[in-house]
């Protein structure tokens, strides 16, 4: 399955995309905030959102998955 | 003065408290929930958990701290820098509560926050500023008839802008119509007030400021200048005083600029007035700014002054030494050490396992082994000094340094000084504001090849 991995720790400042919607690559799909820098999180390929794990607010460590795609 | 409150936190607090110990000064810490366990926090006189981790909720909680300062019986405030350092709001109401403000009034914060009326209060005193509109432009119309006036590449800035927030490079006439609204926007949003002007763009530049004092007897001296152009997104990673390949005569009309610049608004307490110095060794105002900085203690090395010394006698009212009695010797440079990821900049926030400096530096650091990193506030953990008989002298113990130090359990910035200071670029002394980022592009280039 493919995934979408936080480039770094921080807090989910922003989640732009929703559960079954389709993405193209290079689409920023989570913001993440951390010591003052906001930095979005984009699909490397193209597929459907099946599930994402985080939601605004919550705490991400560097690696964690974000997102994972339907096959 | 007997006590003072510190609104700030980390290393720059832990540095007040350090002279402040010296002088027989008692201090009250401010701290978030989150910086409890830090060192400034214990090694202060007096701590006082201000509020919740974000600074809107803790250490920009302006009335809040000052009512913090005057039940601890505290007399002055230091605050440090960023925060609520360049507000003039908060200078107000501390001066209204009747403290001390360890800083300069609230009339000249205001003043030189405002990036037109700085530029035009340095024009009218005989300072040079970089070339571009007077006012704001109002329009697009506006803005390309003025832009055709100065000349492409140039700058487009907000401004009530700062921080690398609200400018941007536009080099022809298409990408001002495009970036006019955004720019606009963006500092409505951020700073609350829309109004944007035009500046040439200065190619091949270098940032060095003055460090500058004002006391309450109208005297205004220089202490030499700082090199602030190994920059990365914006913002300085190495400073060093003095600054390499400047000719001694335009260092001398620098120095004397930025006086000039000082006396023009009656400065008072540390300030440092940044320039832009292109190839040919022009040099153009482009800000003040209205504390004492993070790079302060490149300055203090080769002066041999403590800057948070002078400020406090600033504030109590103390005569400055004289200009001429004021000799900088040797070399000095500082490296501001970030908890990031060395390639991408990405922030890198954990536990601090391991940290093992190397000999002969001066540490300035809010950190101890066994801290954390929180994501809360910014990615700089420490600074490291390095001082020499000369540059080559400083550069020598600065690889030495950089070899024997480690740090495990965040990432940081140390593998990148470790391959910069050695380049040829840094070590010929003869770089512009684009040298980290070209050294960069050109280090991946040859890892790929």
């Amino acid at each position: 399955m493919k995934e979408l991995k936080a480039s770094m720790a921080g807090t989910v400042l922003n989640v732009l995309v929703a559960e079954g919607e389709s993405v193209t690559p290079g689409q920023a799909l989570i913001m993440l905030e951390s010591m003052k820098m906001e930095i979005p999180v984009e699909a490397e390929v193209a597929g459907t959102v099946e599930k994402i794990h985080v939601e605004t607010g919550s705490f991400v460590n560097e690696e964690e998955t974000l997102v994972t795609f339907a096959e | 003065m007997k006590k003072i409150l510190i609104a700030n936190r980390g290393e720059i607090a832990r540095r007040i408290i350090r002279t402040c110990n010296r002088l027989g000064i008692e201090t009250v810490a401010i701290h978030s929930e989150a910086d409890g366990d830090l060192p400034y926090v214990s090694e202060a006189t007096e701590a006082v958990l201000i509020g919740p981790n974000p600074v809107v909720q803790s250490y920009l909680q302006a009335d809040k701290i000052i009512e913090v300062a005057k039940t601890h019986n505290a007399e002055a405030i230091h605050p440090g820098y960023g925060l609520l350092s360049e507000n003039a709001n908060f200078a107000r109401k501390v001066a209204e509560a009747g403290l001390v403000f360890i800083g300069p009034s609230a009339d000249i914060i205001e003043k030189m926050g405002d990036k037109l009326e700085s530029r035009q209060t340095m024009a009218k005193a005989g300072v040079p500023v970089v070339p571009g509109t007077v006012d704001g432009v109002a329009s697009i119309e506006e803005a390309i008839e003025e832009a055709n006036k100065i000349g492409y590449p140039l700058m487009l800035k907000a401004s009530a802008g700062g921080g690398g927030i609200g400018m941007v490079r536009c080099d022809n006439e298409q990408a001002l119509s495009q970036q006019f609204a955004s720019v606009k926007n963006r500092a409505k949003a951020y700073f609350g007030d829309d109004v944007v002007y035009l500046e040439k763009f200065i190619a091949d530049s270098r940032h060095i400021e003055v460090q500058i004092f004002g006391d309450n007897h109208g005297n205004i001296v220089h202490l030499f200048e700082r090199n602030c152009s190994v920059q990365r997104r914006n913002q300085k990673v190495i400073e060093e005083s003095p600054s390499p390949d400047l000719p001694e005569e335009v260092r001398q009309r620098l120095c004397d600029a930025a006086v000039k610049a000082a006396r023009a608004v009656d400065y008072t307490n540390a300030g440092t007035v940044e320039f832009i110095v292109d190839a040919n060794n022009e040099f153009y105002f482009l800000e003040m700014n209205t504390r004492l900085q993070v790079e302060h203690p490149v300055t203090e090395e080769v002066t041999g002054y403590d800057l948070v010394e002078w400020q406090l006698d600033v504030a109590t009212g103390k005569t400055l030494p004289a200009q001429e009695s004021i000799q900088s010797t040797g070399h000095s440079i500082e490296y501001r050490i970030y908890a990031e990821d060395p390639k991408t900049f990405f922030p890198s926030p954990g536990l601090l396992q391991t940290v093992e400096w190397g000999e002969g530096a001066r540490i300035e650091t809010g950190y101890e082994q066994g801290n954390t990193v929180t994501p809360f506030y910014d990615p700089m953990i420490s600074k490291v000094i390095i001082t020499g008989t000369d540059r080559a002298d400083a550069l020598q113990k600065s690889q030495n340094f950089f070899n024997q130090t480690n740090i495990i359990g965040v990432k940081t910035n140390l593998p990148l000084f470790r391959e910069f200071i050695g380049s040829t670029q840094f070590v010929s002394g003869a770089y512009a504001t684009s040298v980290l980022p070209k050294w960069m592009d050109k280090t991946k280039e040859e890892q790929k090849s």
